[in-house]
């Protein structure tokens, strides 16, 4: 096909937006942990752009998009981006490599999610580890089996088993929010859960971060039509819907088990509505989108609170939030889904059956469970091996300073006086003494 | 010389120094303070985990004193700063051995 030049810029836009959503996801999971863990919570996000990025360059993208291995994998036939540099490498109706941007960004943030299972309490090594070897074994493998099409003969999700996931509701929320769960079980829970206080320290960040993931989710969603025309019009405008109405059902359920509507539900039931559209944004129409929305914010409202009956430290509530609304998202399309919108698939509100509510229960079944057992495993050999979880001695200090020897936060410095951040370090001199013991013998 | 310490509401704070200041005193250390007497704290709510907060936010003012002014600053301070509402906090006064100007090495009554 040719290339056309509306459709390469609204992908090219897109590609830009989502990978805004990243540092988005560093505020909102940054701005949830105590003081003493913030800069580690944020590290985690934006060390998952560079490290994802060398491995989409390299092998990722290859291994997703380039051919099909048994209706599971790609193979290594575009190892490096090899020859997607010619005009004639196009893709659908953009250049390969305006498609090779925009699903980087989602290679991306799906590991990224699953961070905020196990704030306060890992290492850094051991979650870089986790991010390569869970987005090679995991992310790559699913993420094709979902999005690569080829009349029939492509991943045996999207293209065989034919369930929707138009953005990413199983791929991407699904996948990672299973992952987060078998690594809060393998991290196990923070010293001092369900007895010490553990508030969000800055709920403007939260806020802040939860508006920047809206706002980079329009090309998350939009941007999966992969062209500039009417899908990505209603992906767009049902992307608005659900989110608006879920943070009002999240806002409705707090108000009426806790008396109180908050800022942390508001910014909650966003990301639960932004999730939960993501698999059914093309399947919907604007009023579904609405039922949907509505539905997801209560749902993931109560969602949260399982963790403390199950006895689970997930503590950012990757689990309540992305696999509950990614799975719900995706059942919605069995549901709520109609011929009439993009994805064309009746359901069973549509007259459609039950057929394709139980492609979409298939489909999130097996990614569920090779997502959590992959998980599970690779976390407990990262912790057997370099380690995982910090000594209990770090992790009561504080990982931002163990782990990355920095303070978030200096407020006696910011009045203008010596802060608490000290003095600088002597600094080494040639013959290995300090400029400060040097002066010392002088004196 | 007494040390007189007044834990009183942050938004009474303004009061108790205009009165202070009008009564005569020259000087005050102000600190942000926490803590909880006969009031308690509240309970928050984050994603359906009730937090009791105990400490509630507070000021702390201390002023030294000739002893003979002491019970009227206390008397300025309580007047001041009295809602009548549960909370509004404790004044104290304890006894002061030694002050001392820095500036100008000055010593008790003639530093203060």
């Amino acid at each position: 096909m040719e290339i056309n030049a509306g459709d390469t810029a609204w992908v090219l836009a897109s590609a830009a937006l989502v990978m805004l959503m990243t540092p988005g996801l560093a505020f909102f999971y940054g701005g949830m942990v105590r003081m003493k863990s913030v800069l580690n919570m944020m590290m985690m996000s934006f060390i998952t752009i560079a490290v994802v990025t060398v491995l989409w360059v390299v092998v990722g993208f290859s291994l997703t998009f380039a051919g099909d291995t048994g209706h599971v994998i790609g193979d290594f036939s575009e190892v490096g981006l090899k020859g997607l540099l010619a005009p004639e490498a196009v893709s659908g109706t953009t250049p390969t490599l305006a498609f090779v941007a925009f699903q980087l960004m989602f290679a991306i943030i799906t590991p990224a999610l699953i961070s905020g299972a196990i704030a306060d309490r890992a290492t850094f090594r051991g979650w870089i580890a986790f991010v390569v070897g869970w987005t090679l074994l995991v992310y790559f493998p699913v993420a094709h089996s979902v999005w690569f099409l080829n009349d029939g003969n492509g991943g045996w999700i999207g293209d065989k088993l034919k369930a929707v996931d138009f953005a990413g509701g199983t791929a991407v929320h699904l996948n990672a929010g299973a992952a987060a769960l078998a690594l809060a079980i393998v991290l196990g829970k923070r010293i001092g859960w369900k007895k010490d206080p553990m508030r969000p320290h800055s709920l403007p960040l939260v806020i802040l971060g939860a508006g920047l993931l809206w706002f980079g989710w329009f090309g998350f969603n939009a941007g999966s039509a992969l062209s500039a025309g009417t899908t990505a019009a209603v992906t767009f405008v049902n992307t608005q819907a659900a989110t608006a109405a879920a943070v009002i059902g999240w806002l409705i359920v707090e108000r009426i088990v806790h008396g109180k509507a908050t800022t942390l539900g508001m910014a909650s039931g966003a990301v639960a509505g932004l999730v939960a559209i993501t698999p059914s944004c093309g399947a919907v129409t604007p009023i579904g989108a609405l039922i949907l929305g509505l539905a997801a914010g209560a749902i993931c409202a109560g969602a949260v609170s399982l963790k403390y009956r199950l006895g689970f430290d997930d503590s950012l509530d990757v689990v309540g939030v992305h696999f509950v609304g990614g799975l719900f998202g995706s059942l919605a399309i069995g549901l709520l889904g109609t011929a009439a919108a993009p994805s064309a698939v009746d359901g069973l509100f549509y007259g459609g059956g039950v057929t394709q509510l139980g492609r979409q229960a298939l489909a999130n079944l097996v990614v569920g469970l090779y997502s959590f057992t992959v998980a599970f495993i690779l976390g407990k050999v990262i912790d057997k091996t370099i380690g995982f979880r910090l000594k209990e001695d770090d992790e009561v200090t504080g990982v931002d300073q163990v782990e990355h020897a920095e303070t978030a936060y200096d407020f006696l410095g910011a009045s203008g006086l010596r802060g608490a951040l000290g003095r600088p370090a002597p600094a080494e001199t040639e013959n290995g003494t300090t400029e400060t013991s040097k002066e010392g013998a002088n004196a | 010389m007494k040390l007189i310490t007044a834990v009183v509401k942050p938004h009474k704070l303004e009061d108790v120094r205009a009165a202070l200041e009008t009564f005569g005193v020259t000087g005050m250390t102000v600190t942000e303070a926490s803590g909880y007497g006969r009031q308690k704290g509240h309970t928050e709510v984050y994603r359906g985990a009730e937090y009791e907060v105990d400490l509630v936010p507070k000021v702390r003012v201390e002023v030294v004193v000739e002893d003979g002014d002491s019970a009227d600053v206390v008397d300025v301070i309580v007047k001041a700063a009295q809602t009548g509402k549960i909370g509004d906090g404790k004044v104290w006064v304890t006894p002061v051995e030694t002050i001392v100007r820095v500036r100008t090495g000055e010593l008790d009554g003639d530093a203060l």
